[in-house]
């Protein structure tokens, strides 16, 4: 794991992508702490933070779209299948890489609050407590990141479907007043929902009765639920899209309060999409 | 060494290798041959871990690769078909990297580095990134990974395919130079180089095992039905007359000639051709007949081979017969 671990560290920092990824997360950082804390002289650093945390959208897949997309496409996957380190290990080791990339501006950035209370009063509890959450909502969307680069071997692709699916993210809770709160339109959106996962499971799997299966199961089970209680469904999916946001969870941090079941969902997703990370390498040898 | 038992891979409804079994003892240079999509690579792929098999076992040492993979992987060199190299890299910063992931660390990391560099003929190389290396470079850096962390196997998938006549001697002579110390399991489509550097064959068509045993021993065996090809100026029927009495005739096949020399193919079903053709020869002799030219057909492996794989379908029981016997069984396919 500690030589695959290097080994991706000298692969970042020997690219652009290390200094890129710290330069774009700095300057936007930057920006934030002129118009905050400079210009309009608010004390609080962790609106900076609120607000540069828009930055995720590109420098997280601009950062993690190459870590397993660029070994397939190379066969240097098929080096990492014949040493003796298992695939957890490998993921493992390639995360902690891009963590150790995305921690060097956040020390930087870290000093930032300690700076301003020299000229004035900042709360700098809020300030490092936002700054944690920070960094482990950064870190749930690297796994993410690492997830959606497993799936294919085109870095572009990787890069286009995670823009995507962080923008969704960034964007789901604005985007939750605009979705059907109905029941029936609940429904209709677990059904499309019940298709692409079915979809999903079968280009990952190539099994079409588990595929078929959980899709006409998830399917059957909404059926039977919205005739059973419609008033289970409403309000239902705009809520689901609330919950999922990562985004959201963040801003309860910059608003004072450190909540620890934020950084216990922010923990689960970085487990969840290791693991799927793992299941994916896993896979390729499978198939 | 490696033991592969009752293997067998299926992608989705294509069986790709069919219930192969085979043993690979230590001190051997073998040589997988087979055509292109006839299972090598899948079977390779399997043997070193990287790819889970439908059916089936491989120990390495003892090791299951699937349940221990990390004590059996450490006793094998893999080489794929397309080295994995690190582009941006230079030879020396990868083998490191692959050395430090086979658990070697400190001196004993840089002693096997610069040993490989040495044996593999890196050195005047080892700090120019890879890309700007030539295909035989790229291939040395591959197969300079493989011996890191000392393996007992080496197994390099068709290493000499894309290079030029130069490099392909050179990296011949690598694998002979690397037998002498390990045991070399290499692929190819290509006969006559495995005939030149392997001591054992493992002939592999349509996924199933076909032949295995030493080159020497498949072409004697193999030999489809000997021929004798005889120019005389006795004709067609006169031969046959002559011949009548020899033993061991199969078939006499005439070609039609304008000229007044016959020239005949005799075919025997006997396992010594000498004895034949010194009958024939004496048959002419006692009929006074001139034979011009008398030339002996041989099969060579590249029939074999032809015929091996065309009939890969028709002969399923052949493999198995070869299963049962012990390590360095010696072919079974002349029965067929």
């Amino acid at each position: 794991m500690i030589a695959i671990l290097k080994h991706e560290l000298r692969i970042y920092f020997h690219s652009l992508t290390a200094y890129v990824f710290g330069a774009f997360l700095l300057v936007f950082v930057g920006i934030g702490a002129m118009l905050y804390n400079l210009q309009a002289a608010v004390s609080n650093f962790e609106f900076v933070l609120g607000f540069s945390s828009v930055v995720f959208v590109v420098i997280v897949p601009v950062l993690t779209m190459r870590v397993i997309a660029e070994e397939r496409k190379q066969k240097t996957d098929q080096l990492l299948y014949s040493l003796p380190v298992s695939t957890t290990k490998v993921i493992l080791g390639k995360y902690l890489a891009l963590l150790f990339v995305y921690l060097i501006p956040l020390c930087v950035i870290a000093a930032y609050p300690v700076i301003f209370s020299q000229y004035g009063d900042v709360y700098l509890v809020t300030s490092y407590g936002s700054l944690i959450a920070f960094f482990i909502m950064g870190a749930a969307l690297i796994a993410v990141g690492v997830f959606i680069s497993s799936l294919t071997e085109n870095q572009g692709l990787a890069a286009g479907i995670g823009i995507a699916v962080i923008l969704f993210n960034y964007f789901s809770v604005s985007l939750a007043e605009y979705v059907s709160a109905t029941a029936f339109g609940t429904a209709a959106a677990i059904f499309i929902i019940a298709v692409l996962l079915g979809w999903i499971i079968h280009h990952l799997t190539k099994n079409n009765t588990l595929a078929y299966g959980v899709s006409l199961v998830l399917m059957a089970v909404t059926v039977a639920v919205f005739f059973v209680d419609e008033t289970k469904f409403e309000g239902l999916l705009p809520d689901i899209m609330k919950k999922l946001s990562l985004f959201d969870r963040l801003d309860t941090f910059v608003n004072g309060v450190f909540d620890m079941t934020a950084i216990i969902y922010f923990l689960s997703v970085i487990v969840f999409f290791l693991f799927l990370s793992v299941q994916s390498l896993e896979k390729r040898r499978y198939n | 060494m490696i033991s592969v038992k009752h293997l067998s891979k299926y992608y989705g409804e294509h069986l790709a290798v069919d219930d192969i079994s085979f043993d690979i003892t230590e001190g051997h240079v073998y040589g997988f041959l087979g055509p292109n999509g006839a299972g090598k690579s899948t079977t390779m792929n399997i043997i070193t871990g990287c790819l889970s098999a439908t059916d089936g076992k491989v120990l390495i040492d003892g090791h299951d690769i699937f349940d221990e993979p990390d004590a059996a992987k450490k006793l094998i060199g893999y080489l794929p078909e397309h080295p994995p190299l690190y582009m941006n890299e230079s030879p020396l910063e990868y083998l490191k990297f692959v050395g430090e992931a086979k658990g070697l660390r400190g001196a004993e990391l840089s002693a096997q580095v610069s040993e490989v560099i040495e044996k593999t003929g890196i050195s005047n190389v080892k700090n120019r990134r890879i890309s700007t290396l030539s295909k035989g470079y790229k291939q040395r850096v591959g197969i300079a990974q493989a011996l890191l962390g000392n393996p007992k196997v080496i197994i390099l998938d068709e290493p000499t395919v894309g290079l030029d006549p130069i490099q392909i001697i050179e990296i011949r002579d690598l694998i002979t130079e690397l037998g002498k110390t390990h045991t070399v399991i290499f692929s190819s489509h290509i006969l006559s180089e495995v005939q030149a550097i392997c001591d054992q064959i493992v002939m592999i068509a349509k996924g199933k095992l076909v032949a295995f045993g030493e080159p020497e021993e498949l072409q004697k065996q193999l030999l489809t039905p000997n021929e004798i090809i005889l120019t005389t100026d006795a004709a067609d029927i006169e031969i046959k007359k002559i011949l009548d009495n020899v033993e061991h005739i199969a078939e006499i096949d005439v070609e039609p000639s304008e000229s007044e020399f016959t020239v005949a193919h005799i075919k025997s079903d006997h396992d010594d051709i000498y004895d034949l053709s010194s009958s024939v020869f004496r048959a002419f002799a006692v009929s006074d007949r001139i034979i011009y030219e008398m030339s002996l057909k041989k099969g060579n492996l590249e029939d074999v081979f032809i015929e091996l794989s065309e009939n890969a379908d028709a002969e399923p029981a052949k493999s198995d017969e070869i299963q049962e016997k012990d390590v360095t069984v010696e072919s079974e396919v002349d029965k067929a």
